[in-house]
């Protein structure tokens, strides 16, 4: 090739290289998925010998075991092993704390689709059928199912927790009103697309492979190596991508990875099992459905003096997550307000159901929908406008500290309400919902404007740190791992844009591959909004490391100084030099430096004591805002959002496309969680609804009609994190609580407002019909 | 009789000897021909991650339909043309769409929004977006970048070949397959079918499947003989006479839509939230009457406007008011071998109108809690003729006679709708389940009611949450 000389300027304008932080880099799997060329675990080709594995289940809320005849399903065809809690060579307990779920039960079922057992078989129809060959007795126990059961029979996880400033009681005695009320938040499923899949290898020793649809790889990788009996060094657990995961997939895949990989290891041959919708909507965990009472002082402007909440959630059979949940649910308990006298109980009930679990925003949401229905009851009261209420009683000045004494240093939710009441004409609206409900006798409608605060960091101040593998090889492509499993985020590419620019490369260089506990060991679970700030930092550090590497080789090399050493535009500029990125990678080779790093990150400044429940748990807030207008139909109680004006802040967001997507899933997934979406449990303690036939999920037409999402432009994170971006994950979620306050909007106007009506979520046509009639009822007119 | 399912896929015929008849399609694209881009998300026809679309020849045309493979039977391709996500190489123009507006995110779904809207593409079918992929659930995306990528995408490249293709393999015989001591028939004449339901009295008959492949795919029951009445041409007839439209039982909810619904409009909005695309694509009324279930929407809607069945055994055929097809619950009055041919629908007599409510938690694709339908004629102000039916209130579709007698006869007023409501006690005791207690059921029908009175009586205002005019400005 002739010598062309050196190029007289970049190939390519920095404005121009592809995949940039903080722009919209669209998903690194969006063409495969499109294409249906995206790998889900049951998309792999089965190895020769594969073997199916199912799990039979308790079909008793609370009873003692008596027998488990497992010989017919031995006996039965197909089968090649049985396993039940005797086959256990380790510890038969799969929880990620406390040590109180069993893999399968023993002597006692304490909810309906406990695993019993598991069978391996040539087919998953023979599995099945097999299972259902077991002779089971049962000898039926007093069951507790509901909160207000377990209430009565003082049946908890946990003792209660206090937290409390200020002396809310004395507040509340001299306050000049004081308002009572109490309503019921339904949980939610997560409905992940992909239900609950693991795949287990034996390998050579006594190492499984296991492939596991997790947010949690490390904690299956170790939960395995306990019920096996083995170091965390012989289990390996990989996952590329989830099919949605919400939270539902942080503690609840070890049960099923680890019933595979019990199997794997006793048949030697590699064991699938997945879960398919029915199984896995009645054996795994859902978000908590709470019972919130609240007592509130306030003065005539609304402001509240003093406040005493009592939150009261239904855990399910075990502790799982619930203590950090409902933790959670009491930080969010003020949501942007400031609660000078305040006590927040908060009980943590046992109950004969499934354990209930992690669910995007992890108790936040409830607590927060407490102290918004607060809001407006005081505003119903006062004959108010919900939003000045709100205003009156937001953190500022000198009214800054939260129940857990941290301080609110980065409080912008004052300048997103202003900007949203403008941007969606609030006012105005306000008047023609008014006028709408003057015209229109049968239907009613409500509009509600709520913001968000939400507290971003594990309050599990251990968690939140993050690790990372960066490998740089010789032609300049690079191959990223970290800690953080892709469940339809857009994690992956999002630190994969922050690796690019760290090195100024085309984000194509830069490949993302499967999330593996032998690349990147003891990591914590992709969870609390956390996963771009945790591993974006640990990668951004490890890549860091290694070009610190190749700018020291360069600068010897080239004989200048360190500064004068750039990386730009996919190439170096040493001095007057300038090579390809590609050539750098191939010279650092031969000059005999690393090119891989491990790269780590532990959040700052945080800490917790849980014993007063005050500190720091969170780094920083998000925040956001939203305006719902609704709908009701007050003959049948149908109901619709028309309207949704959103202004969210993401800080300098990574990817605003990716931003967007996670604002607009979040409000849609939190409208489900309060409208459609409706958890029946029976007397005997069966879930009624356990497929999308009975458990509605909002489809495109509950979308609403107009939907404005903004991202704050104004946003910047005011701590050194990833960019100054902020985690966008859980927040959006809370913004959806605007639609509960447009339905109690529009429930009130049916009744006049002459009453503030009971209202439950979610507001299934039957809630809102029933809350119509009652308020009705209540303010003298005519059902 | 031919024992070979033969059917087009991507060009290439394929043909399937010995396997289960009721292996469904969706197993049969990811565990034999290891094609897993199409998903199974649920296994019973209601989220859409298993949506492929299926090409029906009709005249010289290739009529494509999504529909749910997670719930189709392998035999039911046979003669016809599939097309799953890998069928279009990953560069139509819906998914070029897609990707640039970032409508996919943990892409699990994304293959089934895929083939919905190439197959409303491909027959350039106006349904409006949002109701062309209610059939499909997406968890993540909130939908918004996906109804913009719809409606973005431009037209796919068509594939003229496949007429000729399905030409090729058309056949007239009836498909009859034996596997493991299990029976399937398809056969493709009237005459055919009524033999084998002689024959084999015991037999399960199947239409579009969207209930008797839940049979299989959710309570696992192995059914020993299944008759198919898909291709059977005569069932698939819409033929209108004089004042009466009648349907064949094998008619699918899709093709006969829009003749229903210009005639009586509410039936036909009903319906468009009936199911979802896929189902109404492969189910049929005449399946929605059939299997007697208390909870079908059609049933109420064809009560309430006077429609006939009519039954065929053999060479001999009886018809009867619809109402008295159902006699409790799970009890049809079908007797052994007998069979649904068709359902008589006539037009609105005039001065009638025909109100129907589907309430249910959500609007799109979900069962109802409770489906009234009233066919009222009111004249000189006064009721001259009801007929008022409810699925959701009893063990069967039933009407409600005390309530028809309460306001026939009567000035239709608020008097007279007091009455009507109360008289619904009567009629009606329902139950409470996972869709409504029966208190919600009870209130909200005879609320009902009064709402078909508001929406007859003159200017009542708004009075359906759908109506575009409760929609907000932008």
């Amino acid at each position: 090739m002739p010598d062309l000389g050196p190029e007289p300027t970049p190939t390519r304008p920095s404005y121009e290289r592809r995949g940039r932080v903080h722009t919209s880099v669209i998903h690194d799997s969006a063409e495969r998925h499109v294409s249906g060329g995206a790998v889900y675990i049951d998309d792999i080709a089965e190895p020769r010998g594969l073997l199916h594995l199912y799990l039979a289940q308790s079909t008793k809320a609370h009873a003692r075991l008596l027998s488990m005849d497992l010989s017919p399903v031995r006996a039965a065809p197909g089968v090649v092993a049985v396993l039940s809690a005797a086959d256990i060579p380790g510890k038969n307990d799969v929880s990620p704390v406390f040590g109180d779920d069993p893999l399968f039960a023993v002597d006692e079922v304490v909810y309906v689709g406990q695993s019993l057992f598991a069978v391996a078989a040539e087919t998953l129809a023979l599995a099945r059928a097999a299972a259902g060959l077991a002779v089971i007795a049962y000898e039926d126990l007093p069951t507790v199912l509901t909160i207000a059961e377990a209430r009565a029979a003082d049946l908890k996880i946990e003792a209660s927790q206090v937290m409390k400033r200020g002396d809310a009681q004395a507040a509340l005695a001299k306050a000049g009103r004081r308002l009572r009320g109490h309503f019921a938040i339904g949980g939610q499923d997560h409905f992940y697309l992909e239900g609950q899949i693991a795949v287990a290898t034996p390998g050579e020793d006594d190492d499984l492979h296991v492939i596991s649809s997790t947010q949690h790889p490390s904690e299956v990788q170790h939960l395995i190596a306990k019920v096996m009996g083995l170091a965390h060094s012989a289990v390996t657990v990989e996952v590329r991508r989830m099919g949605g995961g919400f939270g539902g997939k942080e503690t609840q895949p070890a049960l099923f990875a680890a019933a595979a990989a019990l199997a794997a290891s006793k048949t030697g041959r590699p064991v699938k099992v997945r879960a398919d919708r029915d199984d896995d909507m009645v054996m795994t965990g859902k978000r908590h459905d709470f019972e919130i009472g609240y007592d509130v002082g306030f003065g005539p402007d609304g402001r509240i003096e003093g406040i005493a909440l009592d939150l009261a959630s239904r855990c399910g059979c075990s502790a799982d997550l619930s203590p950090a949940i409902n933790d959670r649910a009491m930080f969010h308990s003020d949501n942007c307000y400031f609660l000078e006298n305040v006590e927040i109980v908060s009980h943590r009930f046992k109950t004969h159901t499934v354990s209930n679990t992690a669910f995007r925003g992890f108790g936040g949401p409830q607590g927060m929908v407490g102290i918004e229905r607060v809001m407006d009851a005081i505003a119903a009261d006062l004959g108010l406008d919900p939003l000045a209420v709100r205003k009156a009683n937001l953190y500022g000045p000198g009214r800054d500290v939260t129940p857990y004494a941290m301080t609110v240093e980065d409080n912008v939710a004052p300048e997103i309400i202003a900007e949203l009441e403008v941007r969606s004409d609030y006012a105005a609206r306000r008047l023609a919902v008014e006028a709408f409900n003057a015209a229109n006798r049968w239907l009613k409608k409500g509009i509600a404007l709520t913001p968000v605060k939400f507290g971003i960091s594990f309050t599990t101040s251990h968690l939140n740190q993050a690790g990372a593998l960066v490998q740089l090889y010789a032609d300049g492509s690079v191959l990223l791992n970290h800690g953080g499993t892709e469940m339809g985020q857009g994690l992956m590419v999002k630190v994969a844009q922050v690796v690019a620019e760290e090195f100024a490369i085309d984000l194509d260089r830069v490949k993302v591959s499967s999330t593996r506990t032998d690349k990147v060991p003891n990591t914590s679970a992709t969870a609390a909004s956390s996963g771009s700030d945790l591993n974006g930092m640990a990668a951004l550090n490890a890549a860091r490391t290694i070009k610190t590497r190749l700018v020291e080789m360069l600068a010897h090399k080239f004989n200048v100084g360190a500064d004068s050493v750039v990386f730009a535009d996919n190439h170096v500029l040493i001095g007057g030099e300038r090579l390809a990125f590609g050539e750098v990678a191939r010279l650092g080779h031969l000059n005999r430096i690393s090119l891989s790093s491990t790269g780590f990150y532990s959040t700052p400044k945080i800490h917790y004591d849980r014993a007063s429940h005050t500190g720091r748990p969170f780094l920083y807030f998000a925040y956001g805002a939203a305006v719902s207008e609704v709908v009701i139909d007050t003959l049948t109680g149908e109901n619709r959002t028309l309207r949704v004006d959103i202004l969210h802040d993401v800080g300098r967001s990574l990817n605003p496309a990716i931003d967007e997507g996670q604002i607009e899933g979040g409000f849609i997934q939190g409208m489900g969680w309060l409208t459609t979406e409706e958890l029946v449990f029976d007397d005997q303690g069966r879930l009624r609804t356990h497929a999308p036939s009975t458990y509605k999920i909002p489809t495109a037409s509950d979308r609403p009609p107009v939907f404005n999402l903004d991202i704050w432009q104004p946003g910047v994170n005011r701590e050194d994190t990833i960019h100054r971006s902020k985690a966008v994950g859980e927040p959006p979620l809370m913004l959806a609580i605007s639609v509960f306050s447009a339905m109690t909007h529009a429930v009130a106007a049916a009744a006049d407002h002459k009453v503030f009506p009971d209202l439950d979520a979610p507001t299934t046509p039957e809630r809102v019909l029933m809350a119509v009639q009652d308020a009705r009822c209540r303010a003298g007119l005519e059902p | 009789m031919g024992d070979v399912i033969r059917f087009l896929l991507d060009g290439e015929v394929r043909e399937i000897a010995g396997a289960d008849p009721t292996h469904t399609v969706l197993n049969w694209l990811r565990y034999d021909a290891r094609r897993t881009g199409t998903k199974e998300g649920c296994a019973e026809g209601d989220c859409g991650a298993c949506t492929v679309a299926v090409g029906d020849l009709v005249g010289d045309l290739v009529v494509w339909r999504a529909i749910n493979a997670c719930i189709a039977f392998l035999p039911s391709l046979h003669g016809r043309a599939l097309a799953t996500v890998e069928s279009l190489g990953g560069k139509h123009p819906v998914q070029a769409a897609m990707v640039e507006h970032h409508a996919s995110q943990c892409g699990f779904c994304t293959p089934g929004f895929v083939m919905s809207l190439v197959a409303r593409e491909r027959n350039g079918d106006a349904t409006p977006v949002a109701d062309a992929i209610a059939g499909n659930l997406c968890r993540c995306t909130g939908y918004g970048p996906i109804l913009a990528a719809a409606e973005a995408a431009q037209a796919g490249p068509a594939d003229p070949s496949v007429a000729g293709a399905l030409k090729a393999i058309a056949s007239t015989e009836t498909l009859a397959l034996t596997w493991e001591g299990r029976r399937y028939f398809a056969p493709r004449s009237l005459e055919a079918l009524a033999a084998l339901a002689l024959k084999y009295p015991e037999a399960v008959l199947v239409a579009g499947g969207t209930d008797v492949g839940l049979w299989v795919t959710k309570q696992h029951r192995s059914l020993p003989v299944v008759i198919s009445t898909m291709d059977v041409a005569e069932l698939s007839a819409v033929e209108e006479t004089g004042q009466v439209l009648r349907i064949g039982a094998a008619v699918r909810y899709s093709d006969v839509i829009a003749r229903l619904g210009a005639l009586y409009p509410e039936l036909g909005e009903m319906m468009r939230r009936l199911g979802s695309v896929q189902i109404r694509n492969s189910g049929t009324v005449g399946g929605n009457i059939a299997n007697g279930s208390p909870i079908g929407d059609m049933p109420p809607a064809l009560i309430a406007a006077g429609a006939t069945l009519v039954l065929r055994k053999g060479s001999e055929r009886r018809e009867m008011p619809l109402e008295d097809f159902f006699l409790a619950y799970g009890k049809q009055d079908r007797a052994a071998g007998e069979f649904v041919e068709a359902v008589v629908v006539a037009k609105p007599a005039p001065g009638s109108v025909l109100k129907i409510y589907k309430l249910s938690k959500r609007f799109d694709q979900d069962i109802s809690a409770v489906c009234g339908a009233f066919g009222l004629t009111v004249e000189g102000g006064v009721v001259t003729a009801a007929r008022i039916a409810f699925g959701g209130m009893a063990a069967t579709p039933k009407r409600a006679s005390a309530c028809e007698a309460a306001i026939i006869g009567k000035p239709w007023n608020e008097a007279t709708v007091a009455a009507g409501m109360a008289a619904l006690e009567a009629d009606y005791q329902p139950i409470s389940d996972m869709r409504a207690s029966a208190a919600y059921r009870l209130a909200s029908a005879k609320n009902l009611l009064r709402k078909a009175y508001v929406e007859t009586s003159g200017d009542a205002g708004l009075t359906s949450v759908l109506d575009a005019g409760v929609m907000a400005d932008a």
